[in-house]
């Protein structure tokens, strides 16, 4: 909530603020813009357009871009329905699996990354049978990016979505229902409309979440410049070689931030509108 | 083909709805009954949401539900339903909110399109096509919803509470246009609603329900005039007429007149409360503009009012106090004059 009291006009009615309080609410203020603002004024302004337009830049932006954006669209597949289950499904136990679904939202996404490894590794537990059967191997490829990133990202898209439907009235699904409309119809042209908002939501936060993916990404996907090095990846692997580099691929990561937060303002920061 | 129901739902909460009911082609049946009796669990047992826990429901042989072993779902049933607050869908045009069941049953977008705009253009909505349902008013929602039911030529068409969401003014307009409707649906309607009045003007039979049980059945004239309980003669204890208007005076269909309070022309209907009519033992002077005299032939005791039926042109319902029997000495053949207030009056459009 990002609501001040400022905003509300006339006298405070409790008297002053006290300064036990206030004195570390400035401080935790500065501590979360600090190094932001550090960002940007550490930045290299006047090479900062050339190197923006690097080959190694582009590179790593057009592989974060396409990445993220194709496990977000995974997301979608899998997490609209899975949602809906959730929300409608009328399952024994919702409660457990609505938990286990949002596990890779608190878990250290190294942590995911190894279990990915585990299961869908070369030796993995599907990961063999996919190599021995179809020649697949996912590890250190950019389909590897893909799933790494949509592990991690679509806890995001299923809460975001499954709080639409709760929000929606079952009701218009039992008009459908009386016009002669099947579920699968009645899902797709009344259910799904109503809750668009809730679904672009959770797709920008998904996003999002997939573009700044690294921990999951670096141990499932490895780092290999060109195939698995996203924006995140660069970042880390310039700091060393190139610090000036890491800033503007930080302040680009930064930027992309403000913009989602911007856009999902009302729908998201303020509570649900 | 008549539908016929043995409708038994049990609810954990302890209320249990158990009553037969028939519905033939061409009739229209309200189920009338205060909140919490049942009425609405009634309709959604009907329309498929809600399985029967015991009982039938049956289109002469189709079972549309024999509990427990029977169950179609409302998507396969030949029914229209009008919800309370319509529940249009907000992202559809009006027209493709008509088009939607046609579509749900397989005909073409183009068909389907022609054919909700024929009903649009029936229920005087064709230049309301393409608005959203938003933008339509609470009477303009109402028909919409109609014509969304309707569109698909359902056996079975249920209302539930089609006017409560509309203010009193719309209201009178949006019921004599219902009506019409019903007139000319083939089909079987069956109307849910808490106001007597609705009930009285678009039913041919009423179901009166209370606590999940029918405590009566009947034309809303035999109700109106031997109502069973107390309940029952607070909720259709109306004086009800057809008639026809010209300025303040409208000749009543079954004989006599009566002066109303605002101006109308045609058919009309003219409802007072059994409490606006006061007896008198000679003719009144005064201001009363109504006044005719009447013969009592029941008199019904209730717990705080005394309903006296009266005959005469036209036949009334009075409702007075148990003093005023003892007053008047009041039984049965005796004769009086009953007086009634133009202002109390109500007067519809049919």
């Amino acid at each position: 909530m990002i609501r001040t009291p400022e905003s509300r006009r006339g006298r405070p009615a409790h008297g002053r603020r006290p300064v036990v309080l206030v004195l570390p609410a400035v401080l935790g203020i500065a501590f979360l813009i600090v190094p932001l603002a550090g960002l940007l004024i550490r930045a290299p302004w006047d090479t900062l357009p050339s190197r923006l337009f690097s080959a190694e830049v582009g590179a790593a932006l057009r592989l974060s871009l396409v990445c993220a954006s194709l496990a977000t669209v995974i997301c979608l597949l899998l997490g609209i329905p899975l949602a809906w289950l959730l929300a409608r499904g009328d399952l024994p136990g919702r409660g457990l699996l609505r938990a286990l679904v949002t596990v890779p939202l608190v878990l250290p996404p190294v942590v995911g990354g190894v279990a990915l490894l585990l299961v869908l590794g070369r030796r993995g537990l599907i990961g063999q049978h996919l190599d021995a059967w179809f020649g697949i191997s996912l590890p250190f490829t950019t389909a590897g990016v893909v799933v790494a990133e949509a592990f991690v990202a679509m806890p995001f898209l299923v809460i975001s979505v499954e709080g639409a439907l709760r929000a929606a009235d079952p009701r218009y699904e039992e008009a459908a229902a009386t016009l002669g409309a099947s579920r699968w119809l009645t899902f797709r042209r009344v259910t799904l409309p109503s809750i668009m908002p809730g679904v672009v939501a959770g797709s920008v936060l998904c996003w999002a979440r997939a573009l700044g993916e690294f921990g999951a990404t670096i141990t499932f996907a490895g780092n290999f410049p060109g195939t698995t090095t996203t924006m995140p990846l660069a970042v880390y692997l310039a700091l060393e070689t190139d610090p000036e580099a890491a800033i503007v691929l930080s302040i680009v990561l930064l930027l992309v931030a403000v913009l989602v937060l911007a856009g999902l303002r009302d729908r998201w920061i303020s509570g649900p509108s | 083909m008549t539908l016929r129901a043995d409708l038994r739902v049990t609810r954990d909460s302890g209320f249990s709805l158990a009553f037969d009911l028939t519905v033939e082609p061409g009739e229209v049946v309200a189920l009338l009954g205060p909140n919490g009796a049942g009425k609405t669990t009634a309709l959604r047992a009907l329309a498929g949401l809600l399985p029967l826990t015991e009982g039938h429901i049956r289109l002469d042989d189709d079972p549309w539900d024999l509990a427990p072993s029977v169950f179609r779902p409302a998507e396969r049933r030949p029914i229209g339903v009008v919800f309370q607050d319509y529940l249009l869908f907000g992202h559809l045009s009006a027209l493709d909110n008509v088009a939607f069941g046609l579509r749900a049953r397989g005909a073409t977008r183009a068909v389907a399109r022609a054919e909700a705009a024929r009903w649009l253009e029936r229920v005087g909505l064709a230049d309301h096509a393409h608005v959203r349902p938003r933008r339509l008013s609470g009477g303009q929602a109402q028909r919409v919803a109609l014509a969304r039911a309707l569109v698909t030529g359902p056996e079975l068409l249920l209302l539930d509470e089609p006017l409560a969401a509309l203010d009193a003014s719309t209201r009178t307009r949006v019921r004599a246009e219902l009506g019409r409707h019903l007139r000319d649906y083939q089909g079987r309607t069956l109307l849910v609603t808490h106001d007597p009045l609705d009930a009285m003007i678009l039913a041919d039979r009423l179901v009166i329900l209370e606590d999940g049980h029918v405590v009566q059945e009947g034309t809303p004239a035999e109700i109106a005039r031997r109502p069973r309980t107390e309940y029952v003669a607070n909720l259709v204890g109306l004086n009800l007429y057809r008639g026809t208007a010209r300025g303040t005076v409208v000749d009543l269909d079954g004989g006599g007149r009566l002066a109303i309070a605002a101006p109308a022309t045609g058919a009309v209907h003219v409802a007072f409360p059994p409490a606006a009519v006061s007896l008198h033992p000679a003719e009144p002077a005064g201001s009363p503009r109504n006044t005719w005299p009447v013969t009592v032939v029941d008199i019904e005791q209730h717990a705080h009012i005394t309903r006296i039926r009266l005959d005469g042109t036209p036949p009334v319902l009075a409702d007075i106090t148990t003093a005023s029997v003892a007053e008047l000495g009041l039984e049965p053949g005796g004769t009086l004059w009953a007086a009634l207030k133009a202002t109390e009056t109500h007067t519809y459009s049919t």
